[in-house]
């Protein structure tokens, strides 16, 4: 996957986990949690979705690295690279 | 995803109510093989609804509490339907209109503005003011840093702030009708959630009571892959050491699982697996009328969502010597709530306590009888509060005791299950947990909110940990609330 198809797979898995949030305005360099209501719940469900849908193993203690957009698709890129597109 | 049937289950979900469903969506979301088995023909246990005559009647539900409006996305209600992938507006809430708790010499009002509960409680108790206030910044703090379990007497702790004995009367009448598992008291945490689920946040309902919500959620368990199993009461939980192996129907067929979630009770849970000592039942129940009038509840006067009734200054929540305890109770019109198109018939739902031996001990000719007893004299008890309908009931139900033990399975009947609860949802067995009403929480978001925090933390939790990222911390034990 590319860079740009990590983020859609990312706002993929916001869009079905908050289907009322308006995720195009979307600043990917700032946390998702100052720009969207997201519990450490929800959080987790990020995680758990990259594992259904792509089987990423993310390790608790790399979390923080899907603070934010920019950030994730920095730390996903090298884990995801031979996976294909959905 | 179809739903089949598999040779060995990684959870098997007792009970086919709001819990155990909102468990079975969070599993079979992520791909575990889940089997929900109820023992009826129907779902919901405590909130089932039926036709009878040509008509709909919704039992359990009166109203879902800690509404908020669909375009704030913090609280309870927002995040359980993030949790359960629905959205809010699926769940068409219509906020009350304004309910009421009223005793022979006072009345206070309630709406879904906190300010307005607030403003009504300084202007009938005007010396209680000042502690009214700190009882609310108590339960605001406790609610944001305190332990939800807090197992002290919340009766205790509230007359530690509010010394007109009246207000806490009135205070009580409604948390304990809506939630209160043991005579008289509860424990602080539970006041705490109830409070702030009722007056802080609100009542609301969708127009089609609890079918739709029902409906949605079988509907979201079986795309996501879950098999829903009606007509299968469970026999026995099969135990070898410390760990249930399986669960065993009552038509013999053996489901072999990892996990066992159970919303059958905390008590009956353990009956199920064999086990002593036993925790005890639960006593409080009740018994409720389902009234269809000719006319809307409003034009005879009846203008509130929901009004606590007593009939004297102290209020007695306890199961009564006699049948019913005609003293307090419970009014409920469904109609009240701000649906965009109002209701077709007019409907008012009455509730008071009652005793389930008495009930039980019956012969079938005497119940009936008894039941329509009991039933004018209920009406005769709220017409003493509320506008009298009687002269335009042209149909109604009951239910009784006995009634919610069948639906529910709880010992006695009990509304609220058992007076020990498992907050954290452990059993004397490692892969066998709790949820719903003996987990501790009630009311529909409650239940819900159950289901879903007992599937993450002990099942989804410990299903990713075997060569997987370990969610040591699916979520703190308090939750949103």
């Amino acid at each position: 996957m590319t860079s740009a198809e990590i983020q859609k797979a990312i706002l993929d898995i916001l869009a079905s986990i908050a289907p009322d949030e308006d995720l195009s305005k979307l600043d990917p360099q700032k946390p998702f949690r100052d720009q969207m209501e997201l519990d450490s719940m929800d959080f987790l469900d990020i995680v758990m979705e990259l594992r259904k849908r792509y089987r990423v193993q993310i390790p608790e203690e790399d979390y923080p690295a899907l603070a934010s957009m920019n950030s994730s698709v920095e730390y996903l890129l090298p884990r995801m690279k031979d996976i294909p597109a959905a | 995803m179809p739903a089949t049937t598999h040779a060995s289950y990684d959870a098997v979900i007792i009970g086919a109510g709001m819990s155990g469903l909102a468990a079975g969506i969070r599993l079979a979301h992520f791909g575990l093989r889940v089997c929900v088995v109820e023992r009826h023909s129907s779902i919901g246990g405590l909130n089932s609804f039926y036709r009878l005559d040509g008509r709909n009647f919704d039992v359990g539900l009166h109203a879902l509490t800690n509404y908020r409006p669909s375009e704030c996305r913090r609280g309870p209600l927002a995040l359980l339907c993030r949790q359960l992938r629905i959205a809010r507006e699926e769940l068409a809430l219509a906020p009350q209109i304004g309910s009421a708790i009223v005793f022979p010499d006072a009345r206070l009002e309630f709406t879904n503005d906190f300010e307005h509960f607030r403003a009504e409680v300084h202007r009938h108790f005007p010396d209680q003011k000042e502690r009214f206030e700190e009882l609310v910044r108590h339960l605001a703090d406790y609610g944001e840093l305190g332990s939800p379990h807090t197992l002290c007497s919340a009766r205790e702790l509230v007359t530690a702030y509010i010394q007109d004995p009246l207000l806490v009367e009135m205070l009580f009448c409604p948390i304990l009708f809506y939630g209160g598992p043991r005579p008289h008291d509860l424990d602080f945490g539970q006041f705490s959630v109830l409070f702030r689920s009722i007056f802080m946040e609100g009542l609301a309902r969708p127009l089609g009571g609890v079918r739709p919500l029902l409906k949605t959620l079988v509907r979201k368990f079986k795309s996501a892959g879950g098999l829903l199993r009606v007509n299968a009461g469970v026999r026995e939980i099969v135990c070898s050491g410390q760990r249930a192996v399986a669960v065993r129907l009552e038509n013999e067929e053996v489901l072999p699982t990892r996990f066992v979630l159970s919303s059958a009770g905390l008590r009956e849970t353990m009956e199920l697996c064999r086990a002593t000592p036993l925790p005890p039942a639960g006593e409080i129940s009740f018994f409720e009328s389902i009234s269809i009038l000719d006319v809307q509840p409003a034009d005879l006067g009846l203008d509130k969502t929901v009004v606590f009734f007593n009939d004297s200054s102290r209020f007695v929540y306890a199961k009564p010597q006699e049948l019913v305890d005609f003293r307090s109770g419970v009014v409920c019109v469904p109609n009240h709530f701000a649906y965009d198109e109002p209701m077709t018939s007019g409907c008012v739902r009455l509730t008071a306590l009652a005793n389930y031996d008495r009930w039980a001990q019956l012969s079938p000719e005497a119940y009936h009888e008894a039941k329509l007893q009991c039933y004018q004299r209920l009406l005769e008890a709220a017409a003493r509060f509320v506008p009298d309908f009687r002269d335009h009931v042209v149909a109604h139900d009951l239910f009784t005791p006995t009634t919610i033990r069948r639906f529910t399975g709880h010992h006695n009947g009990a509304v609220y299950g058992s007076p020990e609860k498992r907050y954290d949802g452990r059993t004397h067995l490692e892969n066998v947990y709790i949820c719903g009403t003996d987990q501790g929480l009630v009311g529909i978001v409650g239940a819900l909110w159950s289901g879903i925090s007992m599937a993450n933390r002990h099942v989804l939790q410990e299903h990713s940990r075997p060569g997987a990222a370990p969610f040591s911390v699916v979520a703190d034990d308090r939750g949103p609330f």
